[in-house]
């Protein structure tokens, strides 16, 4: 099955600064889990996304006109981060995955995905 | 044969055999609903056939072969052509009269089926709610409608509840599987059977039929999965507190359905096989050094089932393990609980002055019983009234509902 890995975390979280030895573990924690999930064979896609802040919704009501609003569609503490689109046997597998993650805090939504419409 | 032996046989095969057919039936079909529902419908027709042919002389093999048959069915009606070759295979065997399963004929106490199973329902993906519904249907043989009973709950909730958790088994792949590091799922399924077990201490649910009886079946899953997961202090200690409750389970209630408080009960009548049973069990437990909060229950049930007199009482020793409880699981009952045992240890005063510190508990009516009573020994009589008043109209359950009209009447009448 393939699985969407969302990760919402809370950007008011200090991050460490590039250029320092924090930020270089952190981002080899990340690394490392990149590799994990392309040798055990789970890798399809991932992506980190820009802060909230850069976000814009396009809102449509059933035949009213599009609303284009800035910030993204919900407004919490936790926002979409990033995510990973996977393949795991089963829940359990792609739960251990979400669990392995190098989040220091933060919520990981685990999703099956129900199809892929295939480009062309 | 009668039909109530022929019923009976249906009941208990439904208990016993749940697990494995449907962990079976899963696997082959790769589908838990179908393979629940099939189950279901082969219980159904155990019924009519049993009761007009008699038992048959192998009835797991009768149940199984007949829940086989009906997916079969209704795979060839639905026409799912997304596995064509199980499908075809399964069609031709069909045809050729219902393969066994080797697993149905040489069954163990031993397999992993019903482990399987309880995992499955209680996985942490799941709604409690749902957990406990579906353990009770397929691990418990319990009807829609007796679960509803046992849980005071419209029977159209618990069939939805059913419906969701199957749905959501199948469509984000929740396996049946016993994973690597089974010991960190144990405390899903002990979280659900320690709940049907409360629910069937507190509900006792009057007029519902006897299967219903949520405490035997906590008690017998219970005593199942210290055989499934052997070794583990928790479950055993699990085991131990039920153990130590059905000891008691005929004096809990009056012959006119009222709850009768420990202090009040007759302890003559309490079952002291099954006490020292617990007391065997626990100390199995203990023993393990691995100490959690479902053996400090135990314990505590433990110094009530071996007190011959509400006097001997060991109010102290129970003060001391509330006090642990509450540092291991920071649960506002369970401070309500310690409450109350300090009250019976240095008197109301100290009591009261601990459960007034408990905040949160403001619609349990359990809290303001407790209350209740505390003013009642302390000799404030129109304050322990009015906290009586408060707890009935909080409260639902039948037993409780009555002991607390009683109460009201004898402080009315002081």
């Amino acid at each position: 099955m393939e699985y969407l890995i969302l990760i919402h975390g809370d950007e008011s979280t200090p991050a460490p600064a590039p250029g320092t030895p924090e930020f270089d573990t952190y981002m080899a924690g990340w690394m490392a889990y990149n590799q994990q999930l392309i040798d055990g064979g789970h890798w399809i896609s991932a992506a980190n996304l820009m802060p909230s802040p850069t976000a814009t919704t396009v809102r449509r009501e059933y035949g009213g006109a599009d609303l284009v609003t800035d910030g993204p569609f919900a407004e919490t503490k936790e926002q979409l981060g990033g995510f990973y689109l996977i393949t795991a046997v089963d829940l359990d597998e792609a739960l251990a995955l979400a669990k392995a993650l190098p989040l220091p805090a933060g919520s990981i939504e685990v999703r099956p995905v129900a199809f892929v419409p295939s480009a062309g | 044969m009668s039909h109530e032996d022929a019923d009976a046989a249906v009941v208990r095969h439904s208990r016993a055999d749940g697990g494995r057919v449907i962990s079976i039936l899963t696997g082959q079909f790769r589908d838990f609903d179908l393979a629940e529902e099939v189950w279901q419908e082969a219980l159904v027709a155990a019924v009519t056939d049993w009761r007009a042919n008699g038992v048959p002389a192998n009835p797991t093999g009768w149940l199984f072969s007949t829940a086989k048959r009906k997916a079969i069915d209704r795979m060839r009606r639905a026409q799912t052509a997304s596995r064509p070759e199980t499908l075809a295979q399964l069609a031709r065997e069909g045809e050729t009269g219902i393969a066994t399963d080797p697993r149905i004929e040489e069954h163990s106490a031993i397999d992993d089926d019903d482990l399987r199973l309880m995992l499955l329902c209680c996985h942490p993906a799941l709604a409690l709610e749902s957990q406990v519904a579906l353990t009770l249907r397929t691990l418990g043989g319990l009807t829609t409608s007796e679960i509803a009973a046992g849980f005071l709950i419209p029977e159209s909730a618990v069939a939805q509840r059913i419906v969701r958790a199957k749905r959501k088994i199948r469509d984000a792949g929740i396996p049946l599987t016993i994973p690597a590091d089974v010991a960190s799922r144990v405390p899903f399924v002990l979280a659900v059977l320690y709940l049907v077990h409360n629910e069937s201490y507190l509900g006792h649910a009057e007029g519902s039929p006897v299967r219903a009886d949520l405490g035997s079946e906590a008690l017998r899953l219970t005593r199942r999965l210290a055989v499934l997961v052997p070794g583990n202090a928790e479950v055993e200690g699990l085991l131990a507190l039920q153990v130590f409750t059905q000891s008691r389970a005929v004096t809990r209630a009056d012959a006119g359905g009222a709850l009768v408080l420990l202090a009040d009960q007759d302890r003559t009548q309490w079952d002291l096989a099954l006490v020292h049973e617990g007391n065997a069990i626990l100390a199995e437990a203990l023993s393990r050094l691995d100490p959690g909060p479902y053996q400090l229950q135990a314990l505590i049930a433990g110094y009530h089932a071996n007190a011959r007199t509400a006097e001997d009482t060991p109010w102290p020793d129970i003060v001391a393990a509330y006090a642990q409880l509450i540092r291991m699981t920071p649960s506002r009952v369970m401070r309500l609980n310690h409450a109350v045992a300090v009250a019976m240890a240095d008197g109301p005063h100290q009591g009261l002055a601990l459960l007034e510190a408990v905040d949160g508990l403001d619609t349990y009516h359990l809290w303001h019983a407790a209350r209740a009573e505390l003013l009642w020994q302390a000799g404030n009589a129109d304050a322990a009234l009015a906290s009586f008043e408060r707890a009935l109209e909080l409260a639902n359950r039948p037993a409780e509902r009555r002991h607390l009209e009683r109460r009201i009447t004898a402080v009315r009448s002081r």
